[in-house]
């Protein structure tokens, strides 16, 4: 539908994006740039930053130095609910749902925020049959449509992921960010994430952030990797190019390094 | 009809409906069924309850805060009129105008300490209203000038809500029409009116968002829900609603003191009638209210019977003395806590 944007301005930057707990330095100077059309793998070791750098981003955590701005605009006072309502999508590397709600209704509450209702005080919810249609539409997007009526708590792991996804897309955001995806999920359920990844992905106009630690995925899905270790952004570019880089066979692939 | 009127929130159990719908009965015809002044304030009671304790199911049931100023926004309530009608005169004016000032005072109050305290824990919260409803009581016994201090207000209203006016030339099934049972009227309808619209308020897309706080805030505000903003606007519309309530009570009993609205013995009641009742299920706060209200009236007069009947016998006598009453309805709580965790109505729901 849209021609290509990549050389289009960022839709997110980061600009010395620093944060410290006590005298750790978590995320340390991370200057960044994410452009429309894009998929960016973030790849590191266990404790590198990446999922703080996320919650740095989408408004989760407030950082000690630096800036990140969407579309130009500075976003690092602003809270994780408006960040959402402006096009920031997360999912969580730790699933993180409504237990004690129905699949459906963790997904329409997703609906809802995007079409701006919270705040109508005097209709019934269940008048609102577009949002439940639409609930459903993403239930089905992630194969969960037989469990819209069990609680989100009682689903199996590799469901909650799907779950987690299918609020990321009821958000219909500009920016996905998600946090290893398929962590924990077996085999034959991973093929469905990769394919939204990818569905997603081919829309064009979307800006993609992704954690993941399969090489195989990162390889196959991204324009474009970036590593972080201890906190520090230690090599961007073609995903060829970083993946044969002394730098991540050492730091993230855990070769024996050279001394 | 039902459906809208009950904004699609079912009592979904058929015993449960039984229930509601003999409460229901049993006040809208209290003045023929149970003709008398002891019973028509038992019923005026039960309603103004329903209301407050309703209103406090939307804090705690539903939103899940621990709010203990809710007696206070009861007491502005029923000092609003009380003072006005003071003042003012026994005009409808001034009643207006007195639960007009009340409703603002509550909102401005109520959003105020919403938005400078939702931010922070539970339990913080909870303390943060107990400091402003103690200040607040202390400063209703102070300004005695204006509140009459302990001993409250006393004060006359309009012609058509007192005792002596006559509606009606003859009884209506043997039952005197004066301004009492309009006074009754008044206070049920308007009631039942604002429980419906609690009841709508949890069913609206917005009564659903503060569901998504209450099970799990840190993702509510990650899928764009501003947490703070919820909580405030939820804290104003139980503060609203325990206002009117406070605003019925006081044109009822024609009297507004410490001891009716603000007294924290209050509180604890209408935490006693939500658990009850069975938190966030609205219906909990009909049947606790209405259990709880009758229990408190008529449980003295039953073990003062069960005194007399047991005199004579060792030991008791002096166990079913009514002034032990508040012991049994401990034991009463403390047994149906321990037997229906869920209220009555989880229970009956739970049945099914
Ligand atoms: N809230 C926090 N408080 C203290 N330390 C934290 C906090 N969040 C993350 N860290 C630390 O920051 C480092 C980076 O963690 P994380 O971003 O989760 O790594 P990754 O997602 O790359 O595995 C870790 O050493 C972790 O212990
Ligand atoms: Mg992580």
């Amino acid at each position: 539908m849209s021609e290509p944007r990549s050389g289009e301005h960022p839709v997110l930057e980061t600009h010395g994006l620093t944060i410290r707990f006590g005298g750790h330095v978590a995320v340390n100077q991370v200057s960044c740039a994410f452009r429309p059309d894009t998929l960016t793998a973030i790849v590191g070791p266990n404790g590198a930053g990446k999922t703080t750098y996320f919650n740095l981003i989408s408004g989760q955590l407030r950082p000690t130095g630096g800036r990140v701005t969407l579309y130009g605009e500075d976003i690092t006072a602003l809270p994780a609910s408006q960040r959402t309502r402006r096009g920031i999508g997360r999912a969580f590397q730790l699933t993180n749902l409504f237990p004690q709600l129905s699949v459906l209704e963790n997904v329409r509450l997703a609906v809802q925020s995007h079409a701006g209702m919270g705040l109508n005080l005097f209709s019934v919810w269940s008048g609102h049959v577009e949002l439940i249609e639409r609930a459903e539409h993403y239930l089905h997007r992630v194969k969960l449509t037989e469990r819209r009526d069990t609680l989100a708590s009682a689903l199996a792991h590799g469901d909650q992921r799907k779950l987690e996804l299918a609020i990321l897309l009821a958000l219909d955001p500009d920016l996905f960010m998600f946090d290893e995806p398929t962590a924990g999920m077996s085999v034959d359920e991973v093929p469905v994430i990769l394919e939204l990844i990818h569905e997603i992905k081919s829309q064009g106009d979307k800006t993609i952030l992704l954690v993941e630690h399969k090489m195989d995925v990162v390889s196959s899905l991204a324009d474009r990797i970036i590593v972080l270790h201890q906190g520090e952004l230690v090599a961007d570019g073609e995903p060829a190019t970083v993946i044969a880089s002394p730098i991540v066979q050492q730091a993230y692939l855990g070769l024996a390094g050279h001394e | 009809m039902t459906r809208r009127l009950l904004s699609g929130d079912y009592p979904r159990s058929r015993m449960l409906a039984t229930l509601l719908l003999l409460i229901l009965a049993g006040l809208a015809f209290a003045p023929f069924a149970f003709p008398g002044t002891r019973s028509l304030d038992v019923a005026a009671k039960v309603c103004v309850f329903i209301l407050l304790v309703a209103s406090y199911d939307l804090l705690l049931g539903y939103t899940g805060i621990v709010s203990f100023a809710h007696t206070m926004f009861f007491g502005i309530g029923a000092y609003g009129i009380a003072i006005a009608a003071t003042r003012l005169g026994p005009t409808w004016g001034s009643l207006v105008l007195g639960s007009l000032v009340a409703l603002a005072c509550s909102a401005l109050l109520s959003l105020l300490i919403g938005m400078l305290s939702l931010r922070v824990k539970t339990i913080f919260f909870a303390m943060i209203t107990l400091a402003v409803a103690s200040f607040f009581a202390i400063l209703a016994s102070q300004l005695s000038g204006f509140t009459g201090g302990e001993d409250g207000l006393t004060y006359k209203l309009p012609q058509l809500l007192l005792p002596g006016t006559k509606l009606l030339e003859a009884p209506l099934f043997g039952v005197e029409i004066n301004g009492r049972i309009v006074s009754y009227y008044i206070v049920f309808f308007t009631a039942a009116a604002l429980f419906l619209a609690l009841l709508r308020v949890v069913n609206s897309p917005f009564g659903r968002v503060l569901q998504a706080i209450r099970e799990n805030d840190f993702r509510a505000e990650a899928i764009g829900y501003r947490s703070v903003i919820y909580r405030s606007v939820a804290n104003c519309v139980a503060a609203l609603a325990a206002s009117a309530a406070g605003i019925l009570y006081a044109l009822w009993l024609r009297y507004a003191g410490p001891d009716t609205t603000l007294s924290f013995d209050i509180m604890i009641d209408i935490l006693l009638m939500v658990v009850i009742g069975g938190m966030g299920t609205m219906y909990g706060a009909v049947v606790g209210a209405t259990l709880f209200v009758i229990a408190q009236t008529y449980l003295q007069d039953l073990m003062k019977l069960a005194s007399d009947a047991a005199a004579g016998i060792p030991l008791l006598p002096d166990l079913v003395h009514p002034d032990r009453w508040l012991l049994w309805l401990g034991i009463l709580f403390i047994l149906s806590v321990y037997r229906f965790p869920a209220g009555i109505v989880g229970k009956l729901r739970g049945r099914q």
